[in-house]
């Protein structure tokens, strides 16, 4: 298979981690997920708020990750911690930050000029540590397409679904159905921008079903991956994203055929008899990079 | 006492003085070159009795005195009561009280809790000791060269070969029985001491030249609906206020664990087993209670379940979890030397297909077959782990001892697959070590080491590896695994020992000697 660097690199599972909790922290890289997601706001109390950071700050500067990809949830700009933690975490140089109660575009337009100047100030190449930003009020949902394109260090939306329930005054249903407008306009504004989308997480630890079955409704809708919550998570949402093997035949063809126009200086691209244009090419790629993270290959490994 | 390599590298004693000569150990199955034959050294006396002789006492110094223990002798008690256990603390509290010196402690292993065992081997009450383990304060004392005489550790099958090879010879064997007749039938499955399996007991009643069982439990006559121990192999009933504390005998169901470290080890070393093809119609399989085990377990139970598998028998320890697996039909027996929980201990009466075993029937590699060499899959654990596979459940990483070999060596010999599994680091200190400072375990029955961060499969088994890369399992060089772990870790010194005081050595099961353990500086 030639380069796929085109497409992104798979993310199916971002796993939170207390980040004042070095024990759990040291084990990060043994739970199989594609990202971690160390946290300084929501699972850290007042009083650890400075601990937290500074595990987290010397963490990632100093722990190989190998190719888990590390971001770190900051306090939101709302809180006194907001500018420490930026100032403390960019020069470490994660993958990227979340950032926390995004309603409108100044809130990642803010936190986009902090980080410039940090990355300034450290000698870190602009741009580097990306921003994904969390929407989690209705405000920020009906914003979702103004947010998303309000910086090129953006890199993701995601969904927060807990606080999202308290401002839409809902209950969270197993079915997710309070979701379901959030959801659709959070994938919709992400992939217009053409970022990445990461659904919440689900919080009812004991029911592996309500699990799958939500994993499965992010896969379906468009999420290109979904927080979890504790490490036992993880293989669920995975199995959610597994490719379907009569797709991913199809997406090997296409790819093939692809390499082959290529080759052969042709513009069109012809697959099952049928024309194939640009976004499916994409689309094949993507599904095949996917596909590597069960094991397959290439077409044979799906006999 | 001089000191002799064996074939693993270790420096082992070629005699204990007091306690005898040894061979070093050679191989796992070198025994089966040397072609004993000889017939069992030990056998249960011929003691002819008249007809209605009355063995009921509650006076404990009566019964000791009928047993004609003296000074020197070797007394042997079973560790079914756990930490729960009040057998020992009395029996040992009335030799001392009637100034016995110089006894052999032959314990099938030593409860966490029974620190004042340290008190009368200091006091001399006690001046030899053959155990599985030793924990805490007899640890403590014995690594610390408080005591003379080098104590000598076996495994459960090491044990019974033992026994029954005449290396241990029992004298007197005091028996807790949670219930009990007046002519000396004995179980553990019933009473309020309940404990479950009597399989250690069983070997010790067969083989002491005196037997006394010790009740709080006497019952009408025929003890029924089960017997462990039969009434021809027993000298005396002692009367006792209280065997046990039956909240610490049979602790509530083991639950499996929700750490998430181990569960990720857990299923790194289920899906080995799924690769190893052993998991078919008809295996056999034995896990512990604790950590990683357990939750192996309950892979291996959904997978059974997804199936349609059904096992032959689960052996060992047995914990509620095992007993419900052979409820819900996972499997067809299981056969069992010790129970683990509470919900175990009355399944043997309810349930035919739940067997009570012996030690010798469990794990003796000396006698005409023993269940340990049947079994197809066994996931043990482990205190720590060298580059050759060599396991330790015996010594700290303080050099002190502090675990018990228990069935360790006899099962990872003759499973087909044995699978260490054990967190990669703990409390900072990691698990795979250069030289593990105990062998208890040779490397050479060990098939594989699963962490939470990988699969380390030993290289004698070439044919496992192959299988676990196709199945895309996480497989690790040992030495790449430890680096990755010393990499966050750091390289801990280690312990500083004398090496000119043994304070214990490790038996192998054929009763050659693994590894000396050493006085701590």
């Amino acid at each position: 298979m030639s380069d796929t660097k085109s497409a992104r690199p798979a993310c199916r599972s971002m796993l939170y981690m207390p980040g004042n909790n070095p024990s759990m922290l040291q084990h990060v890289v043994a739970f199989g997920a594609d990202s971690v997601l160390l946290d300084l706001e929501d699972a850290v109390s007042e009083r650890e708020k400075d601990a937290a950071r500074c595990l987290v700050r010397h963490f990632v500067k100093d722990v190989d990750f190998g190719k888990i990809i590390v971001t770190v949830r900051v306090n939101g700009a709302d809180t006194p911690y907001f500018e420490r933690d930026l100032k403390e975490i960019i020069p470490s140089r994660p993958a990227a930050v979340r950032v926390p109660k995004c309603h409108s575009p100044e809130d990642v337009t803010l936190a986009d000029r902090l980080i410039s100047e940090i990355e300034r100030a450290n000698d870190i190449p602009l741009g580097s540590v990306k921003i994904h930003a969390m929407i989690e009020t209705a405000h920020g949902i009906e914003h979702a397409y103004d947010i998303a394109v309000s910086s090129p260090r953006l890199e993701a939306l995601t969904l927060g679904g807990q606080d999202l329930t308290a401002d839409l005054g809902v209950q969270k249903t197993r079915g997710g159905v309070e979701f379901l407008y959030a959801r659709g306009r959070i994938v919709m504004a992400a992939k217009a921008a053409g970022l990445a989308a990461f659904d919440t997480v689900w919080t009812d630890l004991n029911d592996m079903e309500g699990l799958k079955n939500e994993a499965t409704l992010a896969v379906q809708i468009g999420f290109t991956g979904k927080a979890a919550i504790h490490p036992s998570q993880v293989d669920i949402i995975h199995e959610a994203y597994r490719p379907d093997r009569k797709e991913l035949r199809r997406a090997f063809r296409i790819v093939y055929a692809a390499e082959a126009a290529e080759r052969e200086g042709k513009g069109v691209i012809a697959v099952d008899g049928r024309m194939v244009d640009g976004p499916i090419v994409t689309r094949a790629f993507n599904l095949i990079n996917l596909a590597r993270l069960y094991g397959i290959e290439k077409e044979d490994d799906l006999a | 006492m001089k000191m002799i390599k064996n074939s693993l590298g270790r420096l082992v004693p070629d005699e204990i003085p007091g306690v005898g000569k040894f061979e070093p150990y050679v191989s796992p199955f070198a025994y089966l070159d040397r072609k004993l034959t000889s017939p069992a050294k030990s056998a249960y006396p011929i003691h002819p009795q008249p007809p209605r002789r009355d063995k009921v006492t509650s006076d404990i110094r009566q019964a000791i005195e009928r047993s004609g223990l003296e000074d020197g002798m070797t007394i042997s008690f079973h560790h079914h009561l756990r930490g729960g256990d009040a057998v020992i603390p009395l029996i040992l509290r009335a030799l001392s009280d009637m100034g016995f010196k110089g006894l052999t402690l032959a314990p099938s292993s030593l409860p966490d809790s029974h620190d004042f065992v340290a008190d009368y081997m200091r006091s001399g009450l006690v001046t030899r000791l053959f155990s599985s383990g030793a924990r805490g304060e007899v640890g403590r004392a014995i690594s610390n060269g408080e005591i003379e005489i080098p104590v000598v550790l076996r495994s459960h099958g090491g044990r019974a070969r033992a026994i029954e090879q005449g290396d241990i010879s029992i004298d007197v064997a005091f028996l807790g029985a949670p219930a009990c007749d007046k002519w000396g039938n004995m179980t553990g499955s019933a009473g309020r001491s309940a404990c479950g399996s009597m399989g250690y007991a069983q070997l010790d009643a067969r083989h002491a030249r005196h037997v006394i069982a010790v009740t709080d439990n006497l019952m009408d006559y025929p003890l029924r609906p089960r017997i462990s121990i039969p009434q021809y192999l027993v000298d005396q009933v002692l009367l006792a206020d209280s065997i046990g504390d039956p909240a610490k005998i049979a602790t509530g169901a083991v639950k499996i664990s929700r750490n998430p470290v181990d569960l990720k080890t857990a299923r790194n070393a289920f899906d080995l087993l799924d690769a190893s093809g052993l998991m078919v119609n008809g295996c056999s399989f034995q896990v512990g209670a604790g950590g990683a085990s357990l939750a192996v377990a309950a892979y291996v139970k959904d997978y059974m379940k997804e199936n349609k598998i059904k096992g032959s028998f689960g052996l060992g320890g047995m914990s509620g979890y095992m007993v419900e697996m052979l409820e819900e039909g996972y499997f067809e027996a299981m056969l069992d030397v010790q129970s683990f929980d509470k919900s175990v201990t009355d399944s043997m009466t309810r349930n035919p297909n739940h067997i009570e075993i012996d030690a010798s029937c469990y794990a003796n590699p000396f006698n005409k077959g023993c269940v340990a060499h049947n079994l197809d899959m066994v996931i043990l654990a482990a205190l720590d782990i060298d580059t050759d596979f060599n396991v330790n459940v015996q010594t700290g990483h303080d050099g002190v001892l502090r675990g018990a070999i228990g069935g360790h060596p006899d099962t990872a010999a003759g499973a087909k697959l044995a699978v260490i599994v054990a967190p990669s680091f703990r409390g900072g200190v990691p698990t795979i070590k250069e030289r593990v400072m105990t062998v208890c375990t040779p490397g050479e029955t060990v098939d594989a080491f699963v962490t939470e961060r990988g699969i380390c499969i030993n290289p004698r088994r070439e044919d496992l590896r192959r299988r676990a890369r196709d199945a895309g399992l996480p497989v690790k060089d040992i030495r790449e695994l430890k680096a990755e772990v010393e990499a966050l870790t750091g390289v801990p010194d280690d312990p500083e020992v004398d090496e000119s005081r043994v304070v214990a050595v490790v038996e192998n099961r054929d009763g050659t000697l693994l590894d000396s353990v050493y006085k701590v500086v």
